[in-house]
């Protein structure tokens, strides 16, 4: 475990069976190290996310943990059972929801459904049963007979959930569910996934590259980039590992470059992240004061302000703060420099 | 076994919900079965031969008068008189004609005298198709003529000829076993191959390798498919073309289960090499690319259109190793020759062993994670 990860990560004491665990597991495409000794726990009944910008591995670590890549070194344990010793086992007792959308646009939704409750071997019995709980729980019992070519994109989403569930699986992997869909259809499906956790059961492992679809939807995060987990907690446990505890979003009317060295010479400001052409996220422990002394800096400059705003520290905080980067523009910053490793936390 | 249904079921269901490829698939044989056996099966007919006559003896008279039964009956070529070698030679340089015969002086008391008598004959050999044709009407009446019975000789030859209602059907009925073969591996390639490779890359295979189907059930889903499709498709052709080439053989009862056992071994050898090519191939291109190369490859080589005896030794050894060769020898012995099952042991023995041995080979291959 990295450290950032110890310090933050839910106390040891009596911990749960876990669903998942995954120990020092590494994947090497020759010599190229997709993933680096990465460890973590999900607990039944957890929804654990991975987030990362691309490439940081997530679908690397899913792969690993659904068996459908061999793992280079190290192990994982998914309900139970070793992925490289038992992976039948492990299939049986899974979901998966590949990154790509792969149902069937040709065939109908029931068909893709029928087909996959036969490759999951569910009997002939249960397979009609399971195909209607299905559709009713993803809200597509109406598209039964629908070919899947007509569906909306969420819909088609919701289709390959509910394919994923067909067998009723304890444990649940979906692969970026809701990359593509446009907002109302993202909200949809995690209040979905939120439904189905706990009316089936459900343990979870989603991967997202979206900071408020791991802020809302998550129990706990596991934050991984250049495939290294490098802080692992709930929401608030990361957000509360960054120091200072507030953001101010300052626009200054003129830009220049002087403004980051002022800013950051401010009591209590702990990094500043320009944004764009005179924006600038400070980060700080007491947002009420430094937007004082903003705004007495920026008077006694003779400078005006476009607009000022002070908020909680958000994911993507957290995030520059693990990584050096920004998740949504994958830019790093050459200028920024790290600011000090929770480790080194009052 | 279940889910190696299902793997079926999900292949033939997509195969008949998208009807475009399957058209799309039997129209290439189709067409080329139309196109080329039009544009080669057509008889050389209308050309235009100059008689430069210096002898003007009976044996030329002779000569001429077999020229116009040429030219009434199977009418490859009829002749225009011209009295100058040089101006002849010309224009068959330039076009206007399409060969020259000279019949020099003497020719007639040569042919009495036994004397060696000789025939100018002047053609085009830059158009192979023309002058061939040509050369070989002359000389069969050359030889005719040298033949003790000339004039029942020829009668026979041109009664022959003129009974043909569809001039080129004789074509289009050789190049059927050829299209049937086509529309096979055609199916083959898009139904299985691309199909299969766009699968993989879309990730559908990644949806089936997390369930906990096995490799062999896998393969054996994919192929069976395969082999399912590219046997429809033989027999739709078969039955689509034999009907453009007037072939009615194909619908006796015995003839049928003939070419329904050589397509179905002919689709299981062909799927069998497919997917020995493409178990290891991710990239979508690569089948798009090995189609045009796989055809020239194994069509031509295979006696399709030529027979293998004119090949040099390199090309005859790929027909022995090619599953066209055999699909195609089997459908000629049974619908041109109507040789029975002895005629296609052979070819069916070597399908079905070339096709299991591809596949045994293959499975191996097949990765049963990403
Ligand atoms: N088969 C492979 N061969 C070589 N490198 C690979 C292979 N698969 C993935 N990689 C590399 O491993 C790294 C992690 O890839 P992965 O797909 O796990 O990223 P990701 O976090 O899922 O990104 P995204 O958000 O784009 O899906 C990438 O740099 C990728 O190029
Ligand atoms: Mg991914």
């Amino acid at each position: 475990m990295t450290a950032a990860s110890r310090s933050i990560a839910s106390s040891p004491d009596a911990p749960p069976p876990a669903a998942i665990a995954v120990e020092h597991i590494w994947k090497r495409y020759g010599t190229f190290e997709a993933v680096k000794d990465v460890n973590f726990s999900v607990a039944e009944g957890e929804i654990f996310g991975l987030l990362g910008p691309n490439g940081a591995g997530k679908s690397t670590l899913i792969r690993m943990m659904t068996t459908l890549i061999p793992v280079t070194a190290g192990k994982a344990v998914v309900a139970g059972h070793d992925v490289s010793k038992d992976p039948d086992d492990v299939r049986r007792a899974i979901g998966v929801i590949p990154q790509a959308m792969t149902s069937d646009q040709d065939l109908t939704v029931e068909e893709n459904l029928s087909i996959y409750a036969k490759l999951y071997g569910v009997p002939r019995a249960e397979r009609e049963r399971n195909i209607a709980e299905v559709l009713e729980a993803v809200d597509l019992a109406k598209w039964r007979s629908a070919q899947t070519k007509t569906l909306s994109g969420g819909m088609r989403r919701r289709l390959e959930i509910a394919r994923g569930l067909v067998h009723n699986p304890r444990i649940f992997f979906l692969d970026e569910p809701t990359t593509g869909l446009d907002p109302v259809s993202r909200i949809a499906v995690w209040e979905m996934l939120n439904k189905l956790k706990t009316t089936r059961n459900l343990t979870m492992l989603i991967t997202t590259h979206y900071m408020e679809e791991a802020d809302k939807l998550c129990d706990r995060i596991a934050i991984v980039d250049h495939g290294t987990l490098v802080a692992l907690g709930t929401p608030v446990e990361l957000k509360n590992s960054v120091a200072g505890a507030n953001v101010v979003e300052v626009h200054f009317d003129r830009d220049d470059p002087a403004w980051r060295e002022r800013l950051e010479a401010i009591d209590g400001v702990t990094s500043v992240q320009p944004e764009s052409s005179g924006f600038y996220r400070v980060i700080t422990q007491s947002g009420s004061r430094t937007t004082m002394q903003i705004v007495e800096l920026a008077a006694s400059l003779g400078e005006t302000l476009t607009s000022l705003s002070v908020q909680n520290t958000t994911l993507d905080d957290v995030f520059i703060h693990y990584t050096g980067r920004q998740l949504r523009d994958e830019q790093v910053k050459a200028v920024f420099t790290m600011p000090p490793r929770p480790g080194a936390q009052p | 076994m279940n889910r190696m249904f299902a793997i079926i079921e999900r292949e033939m269901r997509k195969f008949f919900r998208s009807p475009t490829l399957m058209i799309m698939s039997l129209m290439l044989p189709i067409l080329q079965l139309i196109i080329i056996g039009n544009a080669f099966g057509g008889k050389i007919v209308d050309t235009r031969v100059a008689v430069v006559d210096y002898d003007h003896g009976p044996q030329a008279v002779k000569l001429r008068e077999a020229f116009d039964a040429v030219a009434a009956n199977i009418k490859t070529f009829s002749t225009v008189d011209y009295n100058n070698e040089v101006q002849a030679r010309e224009d068959v340089r330039t076009g206007r004609i399409d060969a020259a015969i000279i019949i020099p002086k003497q020719y007639s008391r040569r042919v009495y005298a036994q004397d060696a008598p000789k025939l100018g004959f002047v053609v085009d050999n830059s158009d192979l198709f023309t002058s061939s044709a040509l050369e070989a009407e002359m000389q069969s009446l050359v030889d005719a003529l040298n033949a003790p019975q000339i004039p029942n000789r020829l009668q026979k030859s041109i009664a022959l000829e003129v009974v043909e209602l569809y001039p080129y059907v004789n074509y289009l009925k050789y190049l059927l076993p050829m299209t049937v073969a086509l529309a096979m591996y055609i199916s083959v390639m898009i139904g299985g191959g691309m199909l299969y490779i766009d699968d993989k890359a879309r990730g559908v295979h990644e949806g089936y390798l997390v369930t906990p189907i096995t490799k062999l059930e896998l393969v054996f889903g994919l192929n069976v498919a395969g082999a399912i499709k590219a046997t429809l498709s033989g027999i739709s052709i078969g039955v689509i073309g034999s009907l453009v080439a007037g072939l009615g053989v194909v619908f006796h009862p015995i003839i049928m289960l003939q070419m329904l056992s050589l397509i179905i071994a002919g689709s299981i050898a062909f799927n069998g090499m497919m997917f020995l090519l493409m178990v290891r191939v991710d990239d979508p291109l690569v089948p798009r690319a090995m189609f045009g190369v796989l055809n020239v490859l194994l069509l031509y080589p295979s006696g399709a259109m030529y027979p293998t005896v004119s090949f040099p030794r390199w090309m005859q050894w790929m027909s022995v190793i090619d599953p066209f060769t055999y699909t195609i020898h089997g459908f000629k012995s049974v619908l041109l020759k109507d040789g029975g099952w002895v005629s296609i042991q052979s070819d069916l023995l070597f399908l079905m062993i070339f096709g299991i041995a591809t596949l045994l080979v293959a499975t191996p291959l097949f990765k049963r994670t990403l």
